[in-house]
């Protein structure tokens, strides 16, 4: 198997992970997801085109749920500060993974595209499948996987926008809700401590608090706030066990 | 730093502070793998880019018209940034020495000149 | 007061940050050490601030079902995940199950 598959063309690795991508759990999942991701988008007034970039650009759910909510209404400065908390995990997912894809002699630019392919549905999946690939095609798969889910997650993006528009209302609110649902079940999935989980709750409830007394930056106390607490009491109960 | 997307647009406003926060990590877990080449393209530009930055904060900063400084002609103030630069570069490229220059400048010319 | 922050942002952060991370690459990138845990907390808590946002400040259609349905559909939804083999998918299904019977009975 090895002989054959070594003389096989550079980038062939791309189809079998674009094959992988079409087959993943994680396809059905991102297509919900960002179908209310596209719907959000419309409610909130922006155009399709911006949708679309907005997606290939930033391609991380949390992150552009708090563009797409929060852009409208809040300084600049108050979303940057919130997205740059909510997308910290990209920094260790991409520095696991690429000492998996890389060999002696891959240049830095040939990872920039995995890199950038980064989301947590892709690297899931890149992380469970990589070790049945051939070193020498890795790249090439990983990026198959990564086009395939984002492809997939953009078409549902645009066709969530569309639905917005078109829908009766009481179908446009079940496709908004998608969002805050999915969030959840998927934050919650991810809680692999207890702090995780603490953090969720307090956010959940520190959070319309904080809003409420119009300080600004709000998401971003939240988070400080609610998190550092939830490290706090995890912090206390290591002392004392 | 109270601009809202109402100011530059929902594009710009995409990039900048959408798509820039949200990539610094990934490209960070980038370097953290691979070091950071000095002498890469990519690096080199975003430097120039920071540097001009900060260039352009201080010139404003400078010829604002606000704030305490507002009373010191601007002539002494640019008089003054000059001062300390050449003192820098003369005194073997001594911080200390080219704030410590340019502070005397500027207060000098400000007495003389100044209200 | 305004050029003084840009300051901060562009000519001290961007070095500060090096440095932050000089600190980070030398003791490695542990999964579980202490500093990933806290900043993991934060962006967590950040989500579910964002998450009851949404709930609570909806946008278009959405607002239109009452609150109490809204509130109900995410609990139960969450109830039913917890309850059915942690699936997300089972879950959502039945949060928005509840969410459009929920309107159609109780909205305006």
């Amino acid at each position: 198997m090895s002989e054959t598959s070594s003389q096989r063309a550079p980038g062939s690795g791309f189809f079998d992970g674009l094959r992988a991508a079409l087959k993943s759990i994680f396809f059905y999942v991102l297509l919900g997801h960002y179908s209310g991701i596209g719907a959000l988008s419309y409610e909130f007034g922006f155009d399709p085109v911006w949708m679309v970039l907005c997606t290939l650009l930033i391609w991380a759910a949390p992150a552009q749920v708090i563009v797409i909510s929060t852009l409208g209404t809040v300084t600049l400065i108050e979303v940057a500060v919130a997205v740059t908390l909510s997308s910290v995990r990209l920094l260790p997912m991409v520095a696991a993974l690429l000492p998996m894809l890389q060999r002696e002699g891959t240049r830095q630019r040939e990872l920039v595209l995995p890199m950038h392919l980064t989301a947590i549905s892709v690297w899931a999946e890149g992380m469970r499948l990589l070790p049945g690939v051939p070193k020498h095609e890795r790249i090439g798969y990983y990026n198959g996987l990564g086009v395939g889910l984002l492809s997939a997650a953009t078409l549902a993006s645009a066709v969530g926008f569309y639905l917005a528009a078109r829908l009766p209302p009481l179908f446009a609110a079940g496709l908004l809700f998608l969002t805050p649902m999915s969030l959840l079940m998927s934050s919650v999935r991810n809680t692999r401590t207890l702090v995780d989980g603490l953090a969720f709750g307090l956010g959940v409830v520190v959070g319309p608090v904080i809003a409420a007394q119009k300080i600004g930056l709000d998401l971003m106390w939240t988070g400080l706030i609610a998190g550092t607490a939830a490290y706090a009491v995890h912090r206390i109960r290591e002392a004392t066990t | 730093m109270t601009a809202t997307m109402a100011e530059i647009g929902p594009y710009l406003a995409l990039i900048l502070v959408g798509f820039l926060p949200n990539e610094v990590w990934r490209v960070l877990g980038l370097v953290l793998v691979r070091g950071l080449d000095e002498d890469s393209q990519l690096v080199v530009w975003v430097r120039a880019v920071a540097t001009a930055m900060l260039a352009a904060v201080l010139a404003q900063l400078v010829l604002s018209s606000s704030g305490a400084l507002a009373a010191i002609p601007v002539v002494v103030r640019v008089g003054a940034i000059g001062a300390g630069l050449l003192a820098f570069v003369v005194l073997r490229r001594s911080v200390f020495a080219g704030v410590l220059v340019g502070e005397i400048a500027l207060l000098a010319g400000a007495t003389l000149w100044g209200p | 007061m305004e050029p003084y922050l840009a300051l901060l942002l562009v000519g001290v952060l961007p070095s500060e940050v090096w440095r932050w991370l000089g600190l980070v690459l030398g003791g490695g990138l542990d999964e579980d050490s202490e500093i990933i845990m806290w900043v993991r907390a934060v962006a967590t808590a950040l989500i579910a601030a964002v998450v009851a946002r949404i709930v609570l400040i909806p946008p278009g259609a959405l607002a239109s079902v009452p609150l109490g349905v809204r509130l109900a559909a995410l609990g139960i939804g969450f109830l039913a995940f917890l309850l059915i083999r942690r699936s997300a998918f089972a879950g959502v299904l039945v949060g928005e199950a509840v969410l459009v019977a929920g309107a159609l009975a109780f909205g305006g």
